[in-house]
């Protein structure tokens, strides 16, 4: 008997730790953030207990974007549950442009509707206001989505708190093989599910522009293979198993094609592979080393890591032939490109003797600023709006995971309970 | 049946090899494809092996044995019983001090043709994972030319990277990171 409910209590740890979660740490607070004050959202109905906190959620993630101050609960000045009970006069004095206003009725067992309104201090009006069905399994994303609606009302940009994040962690115990896995989380580090375990390494996931899909490289079979995996049924299929490295998938912006890196003749070149048919059209042809391609948006052109002068640096190069062109010429470590949303900029790892940061070139001034602050910093993934890089880092020896606003005037950090996270990927928004 | 053994090796402080790249910075146009870029790809090494043939003396210490016979893979005082050599940061270049060993190993393997190599790249934890994989494979690859140059065949080698993957040092300092940058000798039966 006690046996037996040992075995339940490491199983039920077991679980535990497959679905850590990952907390965020506001590293960096950004200097002209917008005050906005969320009033906590009123429970009516019965039970009146929420399983999440719905205003909390919202305020974490307009404060998480380094754009908005929401003030800190115990410090509002008023708590109106209506537009008719807002006194406008007492905000103006603080200095308070928006204020959130909401409630959450609960219908029944996992039966919600979520209301809010955004309310212009200066305008003394309501300038935004929606209500939501939603059930357990989706109160989260509702308050994700109602964020995104916020962030978009007063910014201009699309909010990306209501998309997805998938991230591998490793974790090593004495006498026993790694367990590696790939994680798909909520951006806010909630929700993580495994999409694949492996006592071998997993690599390079990257999002098909859809989102219900991810390509990635595991080497389950002693030695690297390329994946898809459909996210929703957890079907797979195998799409590059070449003699040599298959390596550095990326899916092309239509969603037809993948990048890859090759080196069946043996030495690593990126090639284009068509995925309905699997032919592959090979892009570069040199004895240095090019890889970790990724796509410019109109997909006509791939920015990839080559060693033709000696170090790693970037080129870029269309796919349909040509010459690459040099686009990073600053230190003598410049890797792993990502493209921004617009097309605009590339962020990338740049490395100067033993320290590796992350650092965005703007393409047409050649202005190359570097974002972050850490040893080992790498594996930049954009927001899919723009507006923030995610990136794997060290801190006390660990692999976890940052995020910097693309101005680099805000920063974050994501830690893992325990073991190392790595290769970061936002998801597109959500179609 | 997987010989592997990662045996500790007793290192003399690596020579570092100066980097021989003298190609131009800037734009410069892919190379066209002939089929025979394999063994370019890293030709300054390649060029590099006129001693490798054992034909200069080496200090054998006290116990060593240089064998080729089979069992000899499994011997602990074989010349063979290494089975890693290590690498500059960012480097696929072999250093002299390898060259003997790496050719023990290629006169071994030509005299089994029953056994295969497998030869396992690896990297340290700087730099981009993907790149160190294909650093990594680029490691592998230059072992696997010396390798051949004693006569073994080129079917009973493999080369796979595990890039910064399988680090063997955990710790995230100079000696784990040079104990990280390797290529490791796998053999097994055929």
């Amino acid at each position: 008997m006690i046996k037996h409910v040992l075995i339940t209590l490491i199983l039920l740890l077991q679980m535990h730790s497959a679905h850590a979660v990952l907390q965020v740490e506001i590293t960096k607070g950004a200097e002209g953030a917008l005050p906005i004050a969320i009033i906590p959202f009123v429970a009516k109905g019965k039970p009146a207990s929420l399983p999440v906190n719905v205003s909390a959620i919202i305020a974490a993630d307009l404060q998480r974007s380094g754009k908005f101050a929401p003030i800190e609960e115990q410090k509002l000045i008023a708590r109106p549950d209506s537009p008719e009970a807002i006194n406008y006069k007492l905000w103006r004095i603080a200095s308070i442009d928006h204020l959130v206003i909401g409630e959450v009725n609960v219908a029944g067992p996992s039966r919600y509707t979520v209301s809010f309104r955004l309310i212009d201090v200066f305008k003394g009006m309501q300038v935004q206001g929606y209500q939501f069905v939603a059930d357990d399994s989706n109160l989260r994303g509702t308050a994700h989505m109602i964020s995104d609606l916020i962030y978009e009302q007063i910014t201009g940009q699309k909010g990306a708190f209501d998309t997805k994040i998938a991230y591998v962690t490793v974790e090593r115990k004495v006498g026993m093989q790694p367990s590696y896995r790939l994680q798909v989380a909520d951006t806010d580090g909630y929700n993580p599910a495994t999409a694949l375990t492996s006592t071998q390494p997993i690599m390079s996931p990257s999002w098909s522009p859809d989102g219900s899909r991810l390509a990635y490289v595991s080497f389950e079979a002693g030695r690297s293979e390329i994946f898809i995996q459909n996210l929703r049924t957890n079907q797979r299929q195998k799409v590059s198993s070449y003699k040599g490295i298959n390596g550095a998938p990326v899916w092309s912006p239509d969603g037809k094609k993948l990048a890859l890196t090759l080196s069946r003749q043996g030495n690593p070149d990126i090639y284009v592979m068509d995925l309905a048919t699997k032919k592959l059209s090979q892009v570069t042809r040199h004895w240095g080393i090019d890889t970790e391609p990724a796509w410019m948006p109109d997909g006509s052109e791939l920015i990839f890591t080559s060693s033709r002068a000696g170090k790693p640096q970037l080129y870029r190069k269309a796919i349909n032939g040509g010459k690459a062109r040099r686009v990073t010429f600053e230190g003598n470590y410049n890797a792993n490109a990502e493209v921004a949303p617009d097309g605009r900029s590339v962020a990338f790892v740049h490395g100067n003797g033993n320290i590796f940061k992350i650092a965005v070139l703007d393409f047409e001034t050649g202005f190359m600023q570097v974002l972050t602050d850490g040893e080992l910093d790498e594996s930049p993934s954009f927001a899919p709006n723009g507006s923030m890089i995610l990136y794997a880092a060290q801190a006390g020896g660990r692999g976890v995971l940052a995020a910097v606003s693309t101005d680099g005037r805000f920063k974050q950090r994501l830690v893992l309970s325990e073991g190392d996270v790595r290769e970061p990927t936002w998801a597109p928004f959500k179609k | 049946m997987k010989l592997k053994i990662l045996s500790a090796l007793i290192m003399t402080a690596l020579l570092s090899a100066c980097s021989p790249d003298n190609v131009k910075d800037g734009d410069t146009a892919d190379a066209p494809s002939d089929g025979g870029r394999d063994n370019q790809s890293s030709g300054a090494q390649v060029g590099s092996i006129g001693d490798g043939s054992g034909a200069q003396g080496t200090a054998l210490s006290a116990g060593q044995v240089v064998s080729y016979d089979k069992a000899a893979i499994n011997d602990v005082n074989s010349v063979l019983a290494e089975k890693v050599i290590y690498f500059d940061f960012d480097s696929d270049q072999i250093s002299q001090d390898y060259m003997e060993l790496i050719a023990h190993h290629g006169k071994y393997l030509a005299a089994n043709t029953d056994m295969s190599l497998k030869l396992e790249g690896h990297g340290d934890e700087r730099g981009t994972r993907e790149y160190n994989v294909a650093l990594g494979n680029r490691r592998a690859q230059a072992v696997r030319r010396l390798v051949l140059f004693q006569g073994a065949d080129a079917s009973q080698i493999s080369v796979v990277s595990f890039g910064e993957e399988k680090p063997v040092a955990l710790g995230h300092d100079e000696e784990a990171w040079r104990l990280n940058r390797r290529v490791e000798f796998v053999y097994e039966a055929r």
